[in-house]
């Protein structure tokens, strides 16, 4: 069965990316808005999902890295530099903090390290609001310039949306790389069983700490997308609510599933668009839609599908289990 | 120094709020793991429940009791069935990010159906100040803390004193063992899920005249709750109502002594301080889960 599905997802793969290329083409500001807007969350939440959903450790702090990241963007860029730099300095900036934050995973687990993130989540919205010599304070950085690339402007909506996509696409395969790699064994060995993970040698203090400073720095790199995106960064997008929405879409979309974030960023980002047709309606029945999927299937969407492949790998092992019975008994 | 006076009496006054909140947060977690991260919305919403029974032209009186009612129902009951029975089973995280939805959905519902502006909400303590120690204290901070203070009274006495609270123990602590000596663990369960409704219609009863009754009020109370939580001890109610009291009074100082902008501050480095060097709360013992 695996002999054609491989093609068959890689063309699949194709499509989609081919439509994300050419579709958005004809779309307007606020719809190409929009895109980008679920490309970056992709972005951060593939980040929450090598740290939850891999290596399992509860982060409530991921909108807060994305913050870092949006204003270390916007101070940089505000002061002449490019947009790359930025990117590498948000990036290793998300990635020190996210270092340190992980120390206290070291101590506690589960929900206790759930709060410790949420504090600091909350700490990291005040030092954004109050630092107003550093961040603006209430009134936030405006004129956040959108870079240009290899002569290009990406001032108008289309161009930079192709910014966004092609940092996803980085992004994505960075992350394909690092899961298959003997790190990302690691960090599921770490979730699985710490213990046994340690015994096999590997150092359990180390991944750790990595697995929060990595997705971390893509929270960063994310941010640091945003912040060029809208324009004009203020302290609220990057409250304590930020974070639980990054959490929703990884469980949401199915955490330790590599596409998790896609899907959840998608639901998170487009569903309420989708819905505005009805108007003041549409968050309560996107409530509603999170709500039921989850009773439906706590591991998210790709939990759905994943269990619909196991039954059909069970399915079809054990009718080549009464074939191969029947052949043995006509044998014989 | 008549300050300090003020700002400690106060300080208790929403203290003791975040204790009713924070002893029914602990109530479902420690019997269901349920992480509610709607209880602030909880606490939000019977104020609007009781501002519509009023608005159909119930008194005031029979809307509280209406209020009270309805959010058990809603709070309690249907919470339960809906939401926590057919997730339990999968685990903390989901579940806890269902409530994350709940709470979009019952601010949204508010913001709807009700309104997006501050409605005033009637006091059940008369306003006014009277003397104690010579200092001038507000009857509301007053009867904030005596009814705050008979309820959890009346909690605890439920739960050490009689025989259904020593059930509910049981069911909380283990609930295989307490199952095979005849425990209706399930019926106990659903209690505490009523008890939390209640308390958090009381808790909606109390702040709500302080801090108006508004949409998205829930979410700094919520928060407080959970901190408070925490910090006494995951698996106390003494330790909830003790976090309860000490996060009130420390946002209160914090506000006078270090700055207002970083009031909110306070809470959160005390909260990391306590998970690093003290993970059960100030008044928890470790892995163990006590009502």
């Amino acid at each position: 069965m695996s002999g054609f599905a491989k093609p068959l997802k890689i063309a699949l793969g194709l499509i989609v990316i081919a439509g994300l290329i050419v579709i958005p083409m004809n779309f307007n500001r606020y719809g190409l808005f929009i895109l980008s807007q679920w490309a970056v969350m992709t972005i951060a939440a593939m980040g929450l999902n090598l740290t939850l959903g891999y290596a399992g450790q509860v982060s409530l702090a991921q909108g807060a890295f994305v913050g870092i990241g949006a204003y270390a963007a916007a101070i940089m860029t505000t002061h002449g530099w490019p947009l790359a730099a930025a990117i590498v300095v948000a990036m290793a900036l998300a990635f020190a903090v996210g270092w340190v934050l992980g120390y206290p995973a070291l101590r506690v687990q589960h929900h206790y390290l759930a709060f410790v993130t949420l504090a600091f989540s909350t700490l990291a919205f005040l030092v954004f609001r109050n630092e107003s010599w550093l961040t603006g304070g209430i009134y936030g950085i405006s004129n956040i310039p959108r870079p240009h690339i290899f002569g290009i402007a990406t001032n108008k909506p289309l161009p930079f949306y192709y910014v966004c996509l092609a940092s996803l696409a980085i992004v994505s395969l960075a992350v394909w790389w690092l899961i298959r790699s003997p790190w990302g064994r690691a960090f599921m060995a770490l979730r699985e069983n710490p213990l046994r993970a340690q015994s096999l040698g590997i150092d359990t203090r180390r991944y750790t700490l990595m697995a929060f400073a990595i997705g971390s720095a893509l929270g960063g790199v994310a941010g640091a997308l945003y912040a060029p995106l809208t324009q004009y960064i203020d302290p609220v997008p990057f409250n304590l609510s930020l974070s639980l929405d990054l959490l929703m879409m990884v469980i949401v979309g199915g955490a330790g599933f590599y596409f998790g974030p896609f899907l959840g960023a998608m639901i998170a980002v487009l569903l309420p668009e989708w819905l505005r047709f009805t108007e003041g309606y549409y968050l309560m029945l996107y409530a509603i839609a999170v709500m039921g999927l989850l009773i439906w299937s706590p591991t998210g969407i790709l939990g759905i599908l994943d269990r619909y492949m196991a039954a059909r790998r069970t399915k079809a092992a054990s009718a080549l289990r009464a074939v191969a019975k029947s052949r043995l008994e006509t044998a014989q | 120094m008549s300050n300090l006076f003020d700002l400690l009496v106060a300080g208790l006054a929403t203290g003791a709020i975040y204790a009713l909140v924070a002893v029914g947060f602990t109530l479902l977690w420690q019997t269901s793991q349920t992480i509610n991260f709607a209880q602030g919305e909880f606490v939000m919403l019977p104020a609007f429940l009781m501002l519509a029974a009023m608005h159909v032209g119930a008194p005031f009186w029979l809307a509280i009791i209406l209020g009270i009612l309805l959010s058990m129902i809603l709070l309690g009951l249907a919470f339960k069935m809906l939401l926590v029975d057919p997730m339990m089973r999968h685990g903390v995280l989901p579940l806890a990010i269902a409530t994350m939805a709940l709470a979009i959905g019952i601010k949204e519902a508010v913001k709807q159906f009700f309104s997006a502006e501050a409605s005033p909400f009637p006091s059940i303590v008369p306003t006014g100040d009277i003397s104690v120690l010579g200092h001038a204290v507000s009857l509301q901070s007053i009867g904030v803390l005596v009814v705050a203070i008979l309820a959890v009274f009346g909690l605890t006495t439920l739960l050490n004193r009689t025989s259904l609270g020593h059930q509910m123990q049981a069911a909380a602590q283990n609930p295989t063992v307490a199952r095979i000596i005849g425990v209706p663990v399930e019926r106990m369960i659903l209690l505490t899920f009523l008890i939390n409704a209640f308390l958090v219609a009381l808790a909606s009863l109390l702040i709500t005249p302080i801090y108006l009754a508004k949409f998205s009020s829930g979410e700094v109370l919520g928060q407080a709750a959970f901190i408070a939580a925490i910090v006494g001890g995951f698996n106390q109610v003494r330790g909830a109502i003790a976090g309860g009291l000490l996060i009130g009074v420390l946002d209160n100082l914090a506000a006078a002594y270090v700055s207002t902008q970083y009031r909110a501050a306070v809470p959160m480095i005390f909260l990391i301080a306590v998970i690093l060097f003290r993970p059960q709360g100030l008044l928890g013992r470790a892995e163990e889960r006590t009502v």
